[in-house]
């Protein structure tokens, strides 16, 4: 028994694949979620309408920055700046500051601050809502030392696009893109695994099939089944959880596309690297669903996580994929708003059928 | 030489699969001493009997014991009565030679002081001693099987089995794993062994050729030859083959 | 003028139905898995690669249909140098070990599936491919991965060939098939070489070199020797002795105790020995042998075969490796 034991540990030590996945992963996984996974919120763009322009909107404005939850974007002039703004997608919350709010905020009336908040993240919406009313409230309670509780001032929150604060509108977008990922992404790689492990790919490679041509006949089958996958997890967001589609169906369905195609050239490339099925299976799921699910702003906001993993976000796929979904359907912006993200999902398509095309073996060795 | 004292006893062995019958219900004896060859095509239910005798599958009916032990009900004595010794695995790649010694010694319940005796005796025995710190795969492939052989062979078992032993390697090193099958012999081990190479048929005492699943002829190979008048154990086999396809037509 | 037009024709296409091998070399970082490979293969002509595992005969294969390249070293296939990829990955059939074929399609769907891929249909070459498909026709719903060993070997046979290749490559065809299969196949392979095509196949069974026209043992990566099996085994060289006895280890233990032995290999129900000196003693080693002992003993001069020349070849090639 003691003999089986050591033997064991001789295998593991001397198999340098498992020895990654045995210390390795453990290690990457807590830097993970002990960064990425927090309900805090940090760094959130914010933008400012001050009407009072006095010393109580400059002061809150001056704890909001200095409290490290917030970082200001830009002064708004006009109320009809806020819902472009929005739309940009650049910032997630708006605070108006009412005018005379010096005075209103000593009285101990009703304060005349708004928070308005891009609730199509409901989770993170809420917390922005919340801090930013309990900065209010503090600033209240410091020049009013006086004044004991119940304070009448609860600023108000318009929470925009979701005002239900429904998680599923969050969900259907992010279920979406896992699936796609799942299905487009793995089973293209373990098909084209299983045709090396299985021998076939030799004979494939000597007859007068491109290898191209092979590709494109292993990848095909996969575009039709996930985009009835998409269509139909689309029709049941829309029909059973009421998920709204403000924007262009066209453009909505051309973008899915596009991911699917991403996904898939992911596979291929994956399967360039990976020789059997069980190697393509593992590198797609640690590779591409773990990072997937904990950097694309999924589950966890992007915001929140210190900037390595910020910066790793950003080349992930689903990420601008979401906010494409995100965009289009809660908050129905236009195509064109949304071109820097359809471009970087174009371009990390090229390259990644670039790079594979260039590894493809036409030649085993 | 004679052999007369049955080793293995197998009466109307069966095992089923479902529907379907690996084995029908053979019958045979195998002999102290001898090197007893059992062949057949793939998929004719040798490799199923073999793994039957050697106590790792239960069969769905009939009867035997391997070394006096019944293969129902003590399938622990067996194992530890016999070697065992297959193609597609023999020792661990990544060990070397002394890990794997010392593992299987191990497992086969030696003491530390056997395992050094039996290690040293076989390495000197094999030439081995300067890799012997050194990893199985960088033998090459006809030395793996020779100390896999000798390692199968480290708690003097009574009966080996060899399955499929001598696949794919080069006809000198082939020989020389006789060599070494027919020294164990000689010292009175039982030798079990299962072939592809109708020529090494030709090294056993007696033969046994299943297909589908049932015993078609048993004797040794000189007898065999002269039933079928035919000068080889290949012919033999073509021979049976035919005779069981023009029943099947029939 | 339209005689030799003609010749030439014949002559064109007689060439595009051949294999040129020049100084082939391949390693695998320490490895040298072929080491200067040389040899031809004509139209017509069933020619043998005999070697055990390990001796290079798949990686060979595997340059020829310019699925790797070598590191020096030419070689012609079917007309064309192995740069020109495309073209000869159009002429050739290939039979890869382990059969590959697609398990979970039926017979019928593995040979519907090759032939599109070559731009042709089952039915323009069935006559290529009849003899042999006709055996297995009863199977055509039949998974592939539910045949077995003979059949699949058929099968994939009747797949590399479907597109009337110029030159048919078999890389170990009949390991682990049994006996009688392995004889049909090798009769098919005969009817196929009047064809015109050439055929290389490789096999680790030193009997199968009997049946080819030519044949090259390989070993270790280096060509032992290429010729016709009965010229091969007519350089043996040295009188070769069949010992019958049924006492084989003890015998095989006290001839290596004789001063004059040679080599002493079990080979089927005899004992191959070869002797030291140019004319051996035969009288001498009976009396040696009744001497220990044993006297039922039947010594014989006998014809060596290809397997007793491989080892022999063999031998000599390592002892030059290992100096």
């Amino acid at each position: 028994m003691k003999g089986f034991i050591i033997k064991e540990f001789f295998h593991i030590f001397r198999d340098r694949r498992s020895l990654i996945i045995l210390f390795g992963m453990p290690i990457v996984q807590i830097l993970l979620f002990g960064f990425a996974i927090t309900n805090e919120i940090r760094n959130v763009n914010i933008a400012v309408l001050d009407k009072a322009r006095d010393e109580a909107s400059e002061r809150i404005i001056e704890k909001m920055l200095a409290s490290g939850y917030f970082v200001m974007n830009g002064y708004l002039e006009t109320e009809d700046e806020i819902e472009p703004i929005f739309r940009k997608g650049k910032i997630k919350a708006v605070v108006v500051f009412g005018p005379d709010l010096d005075r209103n905020l000593t009285a101990g009336g009703i304060a005349p601050v708004q928070i308005i908040a891009d609730a199509t993240d409901p989770n993170t919406a809420n917390t922005i809502a919340a801090y930013a009313a309990s900065i209010v409230r503090d600033y209240q309670a410091d020049i009013n030392p006086n004044v004991t509780l119940p304070l009448e001032t609860i600023p108000e929150v318009r929470m925009l696009y979701n005002p239900e604060l429904k998680g599923v509108f969050m969900f259907i977008p992010g279920t979406m893109t896992i699936i796609l990922m799942l299905v487009s992404a793995m089973m293209t790689s373990i098909s084209i695994a299983r045709e090396k492990e299985m021998g076939t790919m030799e004979v494939l490679l000597v007859s007068p099939l491109k290898p191209v041509q092979v590709v494109a006949g292993k990848v095909l089958p996969y575009i039709l089944l996930s985009s009835i996958n998409a269509t139909v997890i689309l029709l049941l967001g829309y029909f059973v959880f009421r998920m709204p589609m403000q924007g262009s169906l066209l453009a909505l369905m051309g973008t899915t596309l596009l991911f699917i195609i991403t996904t898939l050239s992911l596979g291929i490339f994956i399967s360039t690297v990976a020789q059997t099925q069980q190697m393509a299976m593992m590198m797609s799921l640690i590779g591409l669903m773990l990072p997937t699910i904990m950097l694309s702003g999924f589950v966890f906001p992007i915001d929140s996580m210190p900037w390595p993993l910020r910066v790793l976000s950003n080349i992930i796929p689903a990420k601008w994929f979401i906010l494409i979904l995100k965009g289009l359907m809660l908050k129905g912006v236009s195509i064109t708003y949304l071109w820097k993200e359809v471009l970087i999902l174009i371009m990390m398509t090229l390259a990644l059928i670039g790079i594979s095309v260039k590894k493809y073996a036409i030649r085993l060795a | 030489m004679t052999y007369s004292d049955p080793i293995i006893s197998v009466d109307k062995l069966t095992k089923k699969f479902g529907s379907f019958t690996a084995v029908n219900a053979i019958s045979f004896q195998v002999m102290k001493g001898e090197i007893f060859g059992f062949l057949g095509a793939n998929g004719a239910g040798k490799t199923t009997a073999m793994k039957i005798l050697i106590g790792i599958s239960r069969p769905t009916s009939g009867t035997a014991t391997v070394a006096g032990y019944d293969i129902y009900k003590q399938t622990e004595q067996i194992k530890k009565s016999i070697g065992y010794m297959s193609q597609r695995f023999s020792l661990y790649n990544d060990l070397t030679i002394k890990e794997n010694i010392e593992f299987f010694g191990g497992i086969y319940g030696l003491t530390s002081r056997q395992i050094r005796e039996k290690s040293d005796a076989l390495v000197e025995k094999l030439g081995l001693q300067d890799k012997f710190n050194r990893p199985i795969s960088d033998l090459p492939l006809g030395w793996k099987q020779k100390l896999a052989f000798s390692v199968a062979l480290l708690h003097d078992p009574k009966i080996i089995f060899l399955d499929e032993p001598t696949g794919g390697v080069d006809p000198v090193t082939r020989r020389m794993f006789w060599n070494m099958i027919y020294e164990a012999a000689y010292r009175g081990v039982t030798i079990f062994v299962t072939t592809h190479y109708m020529d090494e048929a030709e090294y056993c005492n007696r033969v046994s050729m299943m297909v589908d699943g049932k015993i078609e002829a048993l004797d040794s190979p000189a007898r065999l030859k002269e039933k079928f008048g035919v000068n080889s154990m290949n012919d033999v086999f073509v021979r049976l083959a035919r005779n069981q396809d023009k029943a099947k037509v029939q | 003028m339209l005689v030799s037009a003609a010749l030439w024709d014949i002559n064109l296409n007689k060439m595009q139905m051949e294999i040129r091998i020049e100084s082939i070399s391949k390693s695998f970082g320490d490895v040298r898995a072929l080491v200067d490979v040389t040899f031809d293969v004509n139209a017509g002509e069933l020619f043998g690669l005999i070697g055990p595992d390990g001796g290079g005969k798949t990686t060979l294969f595997r340059i020829l249909t310019t699925l790797m390249l070598p590191d020096s070293g030419n070689a012609v296939v079917a007309g064309y140098p192995i740069s020109d990829y495309q073209a000869i990955r159009r002429s050739v059939g290939y039979m890869p070990g382990r059969f590959s074929l697609y398990p979970d399609l039926t017979v019928e769907e593995n040979l519907k599936f090759f032939a599109s891929i070559f731009g042709t249909t089952v039915e323009k070459n069935y006559e290529l491919i009849r003899d042999i498909y006709v055996q297995i026709e009863p199977f055509r719903d039949r998974r592939a991965g539910a045949l077995s060993g003979g059949m699949k070997q058929k099968l994939a046979l009747c797949c590399a060939l479907i597109h009337r290749p110029k030159v048919l490559f078999l890389d170990e065809p009949t390991t682990g098939v049994d006996p009688v299969s392995r004889k049909e196949f090798w009769e098919m392979l005969d009817r196929l070489r009047q064809d015109g095509m050439a055929i290389l196949v490789s096999t680790a069974y030193m009997d199968e070199a009997s049946l080819c026209d030519r044949v090259a043992l390989i070993h270790q990566g280096k060509i032992l020797t290429t010729d016709t099996p009965a010229n091969i085994t007519v350089t043996f060289g040295r009188p070769l002795y069949a010992i019958r006895t049924s006492n084989v280890y003890e015998v095989t233990r006290d001839i290596e105790s004789y001063a004059y032995a040679r080599t002493i290999y079990p080979f089927g129900e005899h004992l191959h020995y070869t002797d030291k000196r140019e004319k051996p003693d035969p009288i001498e080693l009976e009396d040696f042998l009744r001497g220990k002992g044993h006297h039922d003993i039947e010594l014989t001069a006998i014809e060596p075969t290809i397997e007793d020349a491989f080892m022999e070849l063999a031998e000599t090639h390592s002892q030059i490796l290992t100096q």
